[in-house]
């Protein structure tokens, strides 16, 4: 199990690295300390945050993954009007900085649509948005990655368009993009840190008010560091599972 | 036994690709249970007259009816013509995420509406017939190549076609494969199916013919019984071919 091998060291390592360093007079570790009611109640704060950058990651993915390749499916079309809509969607959203689409959608769209949208709401509005472009790319890529003779051969047994995509297209396309998107899940959970400066609790923002309170920003953003981490080697430890999982029958 | 009248007629076919002709005004009558098998070189338009009378490609001049209905580029005619004809393609084309028995039901499922039950009942049917019923439940990659022609055939039969299109189907095979899929063919033909075959597998067709035609940039140059075509072949280009492709 070489894989799992290397991931463990690269986790021991960063934790050791740290560990070491925290041996040093520049770190106050007590301020986390979990054998102290202070620290403790410190760390039960920071963990506080960690369902909401989940939560968010997770409702903001699904939702740019459904967009992307409702946004894909016109890029691959032979029309050069539904061509078009597809490069434009994908253009201008991607020109777009998510902390920029983070604050005209929370300040912006309220003005504009007259709904008052909640943190959450615009969170994952502007994450999944921004999100989607990145999508329909890597879905564009994918389904054109597909030999044409398996349309043909869709062709050849009466299946719809849709039912070519879903039972043909779609199934062989996720299998190769799926380190893609793994990579984006990533992505999002990183991009997540960024609601919090419109007053998201979730993880990063949490961070920040604990320091304004214990000034130990050293420590507190290093368990912030090791929090991404932890969050991210699950991530990737679960997209590795279902690499393996799809890939059963190209075993032989 | 073969019923009266034509159930292919290709009038006039002409297609283009950008500037290149791939297709000259290419008259064509198949009757039902008639075996046409076509040869010639490559390039000569072969493949591309039966994916033409299949729809896969589009034509620029003349008509094809099939079975009655015209050929058109619009989903009500595609709707109505593709479930007559079946196809076999030179690479195979199984769905590689899919097993053998999942390749076969999903045409039945899909677009036929059978319950999932009679359609396993007739992928396992088809699989007796071409001789695989021990492979339901692998992957294609799992199988040779001569045994995924063989999964080919029996998907396209499970659509119950009236006519079936081969496009050179033992030429991606290696050697030892080609008779496999040459027997299944020929047992199709006995069964007094509609068949056109793109081959140079010239045994198959002193077999099974009773058409031949031979191609040639675009245009049918000959088209005879077996016998005369074997025997005294019109056609200088034809004769020229034969003597290529007979005695290497």
């Amino acid at each position: 199990m070489p894989r799992k091998f290397s991931t463990f060291r690269i986790t021991a390592l960063a934790a050791a690295a740290f560990g070491l360093s925290g041996c040093s007079a520049n770190w106050g570790w007590y301020v986390v300390n979990p054998s102290t009611q202070n620290g403790l109640n410190n760390l039960k704060f920071l963990l506080g945050g960690l369902q909401y950058t989940i939560l968010l990651s997770l409702t903001a993915i699904t939702i740019s993954i459904a967009v992307g390749l409702m946004v894909a499916l016109p890029g691959l079309a032979p029309g050069r009007f539904l061509r078009s809509l597809n490069r434009g969607y994908v253009e201008l959203v991607r020109a777009v900085p998510i902390l920029v689409l983070i604050l005209w959608v929370y300040y912006g769209l309220p003005q504009l649509s007259g709904l008052s949208i909640s943190v959450f709401w615009a969170g994952v509005i502007a994450l999944a948005l921004s999100d989607s472009a990145f999508e329909a790319e890597i879905f564009r890529a994918g389904i054109q990655s597909i030999d044409k003779g398996q349309y043909e051969a869709a062709h050849s047994i009466s299946l719809s368009y849709t039912d070519t995509m879903i039972c043909v297209i779609l199934p062989q396309a996720v299998r190769r993009i799926l380190p893609a998107l793994g990579n984006q899940l990533v992505y999002m959970l990183k991009m997540s840190s960024l609601v919090s400066v419109i007053g998201m609790q979730e993880l990063t923002r949490k961070a920040n008010e604990l320091v304004v309170t214990e000034y130990r920003p050293l420590e507190i953003y290093t368990i912030l560091v090791l929090e991404y981490l932890v969050l991210i080697l699950i991530v990737s430890a679960g997209v590795r599972w279902l690499e393996r999982r799809l890939r059963a029958d190209e075993r032989n | 036994m073969a019923a009266p009248g034509p159930i292919i007629q290709v009038d006039g076919v002409s297609a283009y690709f950008g500037e290149f002709q791939a297709l000259r005004q290419v008259t064509l009558t198949v009757n039902a249970g008639q075996r046409v098998v076509v040869c010639g070189p490559s390039g000569s338009g072969k493949s591309t007259l039966i994916r033409c009378i299949y729809g896969l490609e589009l034509f620029q001049e003349g008509s094809i009816h099939v079975d009655g209905d015209q050929l058109a580029r619009d989903r009500k005619s595609m709707r109505a013509i593709r479930p007559k004809i079946g196809m076999v393609f030179q690479q195979f084309n199984l769905f590689p995420h899919l097993t053998v028995l999942e390749n076969l039901m999903l045409g039945p499922v899909r677009s036929r509406r059978m319950a999932r039950d009679a359609a396993r009942e007739l992928a396992h049917s088809y699989l007796r017939r071409v001789r695989i019923p021990e492979q339901a439940e692998k992957y294609p990659r799992q199988l040779s190549g001569g045994q995924q022609q063989r999964v080919a055939i029996a998907r396209s039969l499970c659509m119950e076609p009236k006519i079936m299109l081969f496009d050179e189907p033992t030429s991606a095979l290696d050697p030892e494969m080609i008779n496999e899929v040459l027997d299944v063919m020929t047992e199709l033909a006995e069964s007094g199916m509609t068949m056109i075959v793109v081959t140079h597998e010239m045994g198959f067709a002193r077999r099974v013919a009773d058409m031949m035609i031979f191609m040639d940039h675009g245009e049918i140059v000959e088209s005879a019984s077996p016998e005369r075509f074997f025997s005294a072949p019109e056609s200088a280009r034809c004769q020229d071919f034969l003597q290529k492709i007979l005695h290497h």
